[in-house]
């Protein structure tokens, strides 16, 4: 099998790790919009899509009226209503810029998946990550990729050539250009910690995690515990590059309509938000892997210890489903955290988004970083 | 393989960097300068410098170019043609640009091929974190500072210049 796969060209490997991306963030995105309604009703103490259901299914006995109470079809429906409603096209648009513009959006998102870590397995006594790129600068790689879906947001508003989206797509670059500050900086400490000094210096995601898996009480624990400031800044950071609320300031549709996608509709607009869910699922996943400690499912007890008490070290496969199902069951809850959020916080005006970006979340940023690195010049002296 | 990527990356490099300079339309100038830092990105790739492929992007194509299509938004400029004032101002500009054309070229053609040393006396400069952090804080630390200082004075000259006498501004004042 593993012969068979390195066997292949590169280019149908590269095709083959592409199309695995679509085919896993695509459904993962749309099971987060059908979570999204699902945890707003719940909070909002409402019952949710509960009337979808398949012709045939309704005839099932038990079964059917269960599914249609949990409303599981609604994923299905929604999905097709983007595929066949009508694509309106404004006539005032700018055409190319407004169809890239969705596009623009995808390409960043699905591409940060490539470098991000998502499980691991035994291979004679060393865990071996598992990712389809595996590039020691992963960090900065998702970073680097990632900010470059700012454009999909400035392009929709600009070509869209009216007020709303203008100001939505005003409002995007100038925030996401304040929030990137805070994100970079509040991981540093983090790789400050990991890189011994005198040794060649790793951005790598799989690294941080092997760190946090080592023996003893200081080597298991996870750096939310030893760095929560970092992991406040990073995940208050995260909500703004996101564009979740309360730091939804291109969309804001209670003073924009809908910002940046007001004119879009169907298919277009559904882009939009795979991209946005996608977007957060990655950046749960760094914060999983910078803060949670990866795949390892608790704090002080490493995944290889786990397959040690279930006696999993032979089967690399059984283990490797295992550790992604422990580092997916973390990016589930990170995205359930991002959902009570939007659904309990209002959102921020838009000059409070900027002061507490540059005036409280970026010095406190650099003030940690600071206590940070010479903290552990002194430890480690 | 090898030399159609680069031949492709290099291609979408210089083309796009014509049309930086060639388009009417200030949206798509920018969005040509972004194809074109992207084009740069990937030749570093290519050559295994990672750091400076991805500092690239997450500098210049992530947040320059940005800021240049935020200005260009506010301002809401559309390929108007300069004032008329101003058309012999662009003279000087245009003969200097016609210059370094004609240099560059006459460059190729003096000297087209560098001479190219086997492949393993070349040191990997790009592949390491620590070598960039240490040639950063010891052989290039002043013009890194210095050009720090610059960007410091411009902005605090833009700051000193927008903010008119005795005007407030923002919520509460």
């Amino acid at each position: 099998m593993v012969d068979f796969w390195f066997s292949l060209p590169l280019v149908v490997q590269g095709l083959l790790k592409g199309l695995a991306v679509i085919l896993v963030v695509f459904p993962m995105s749309s099971l987060c919009t059908m979570a999204e309604r699902k945890v707003s009703a719940w909070i909002q103490g409402r019952p949710g899509p509960n009337r979808t259901i398949v012709p045939w299914a309704a005839y099932v006995p038990v079964i059917g009226p269960l599914l249609q109470r949990m409303g599981l079809f609604q994923l299905a429906a929604d999905g097709l209503k983007f595929l066949v409603k009508e694509e309106p096209v404004p006539g005032h648009v700018n055409k190319p810029y407004f169809t890239l513009a969705p596009l623009i959006a995808m390409i960043p998102a699905l591409t940060t998946v490539t470098v991000v870590p998502f499980g691991a397995y035994l291979s004679g006594g060393q865990v071996v990550p598992l990712v389809l790129a595996n590039v020691d600068v992963g960090l900065l790689a998702v970073f680097a990729v990632s900010s470059l879906g700012i454009y999909s947001l400035i392009l929709a508003g600009w070509a869209s050539n009216s007020k709303y989206p203008f100001l939505g797509g005003v409002r995007a670059s100038a925030q996401l250009i304040s929030y990137e500050l805070s994100l970079t900086l509040a991981v540093l400490p983090v790789f400050l910690w990991i890189n011994a000094p005198g040794t060649a210096g790793t951005l790598s995601l799989a690294k941080v995690v092997e760190f946090q898996s080592q023996p003893g009480f200081w080597g298991g624990t996870w750096f939310i515990f030893t760095m929560p400031l970092s992991a406040l800044i990073f995940i208050i950071a995260l909500f703004a590059e996101t564009n979740r609320q309360p730091f939804d300031m291109p969309e804001s549709e209670s003073d924009l309509v809908g910002g940046f996608h007001t004119e879009y509709g169907a298919f277009k607009w559904a882009l939009f938000f795979v991209a946005e869910y996608a977007n957060m699922i990655v950046g749960s996943g760094v914060f999983t892997l910078l803060f949670l400690g990866g795949w390892n499912p608790l704090p002080w007890i490493p995944l290889a210890t786990l397959a040690g008490w279930l006696h999993l070290g032979g089967h690399p496969l059984i283990l490797g489903l295992l550790s992604i199902g422990i580092f997916i069951g973390k990016i589930a809850f990170l995205i359930f955290f991002f959902m009570w959020v939007r659904w309990t916080v209002p959102r921020f005006r838009y000059d409070q988004v900027m002061k507490i970006g540059w005036q409280k979340l970026l010095p406190l940023a650099i003030a940690n970083l600071l206590v940070y690195a010479l903290g552990i010049a002194f430890l480690t002296k | 393989m090898g030399q159609f990527l680069f031949s492709v990356f290099a291609c979408l490099t210089v083309v796009c960097a014509a049309g930086v300079v060639v388009c009417k339309n200030v949206v798509n100038a920018a969005m040509c300068l972004l194809l074109s830092l992207l084009g740069v990105a990937a030749l570093f790739v290519r050559l295994d410098a990672f750091l400076l492929a991805f500092l690239l992007l997450l500098v210049y194509a992530g947040a320059v170019v940005a800021l240049f299509l935020f200005i260009i938004m506010l301002l809401d400029t559309r390929g108007q043609q300069a004032p008329q004032a101003r058309r012999g101002l662009t003279v000087a500009p245009r003969i200097a640009a016609a210059a370094l054309v004609v240099a560059g070229l006459a460059s190729l053609f003096v000297k087209g091929r560098l001479a190219t040393p086997a492949v393993g006396t070349v040191p990997a400069l790009g592949a390491s974190l620590k070598l960039h952090a240490y040639l950063l804080f010891t052989t290039y630390l002043l013009p890194v500072e210095i050009i720090s200082f610059l960007l410091l004075i411009a902005m605090l000259g833009v700051i000193v210049l927008s903010k008119r006498e005795g005007e407030h501004s923002g919520y509460g004042n």
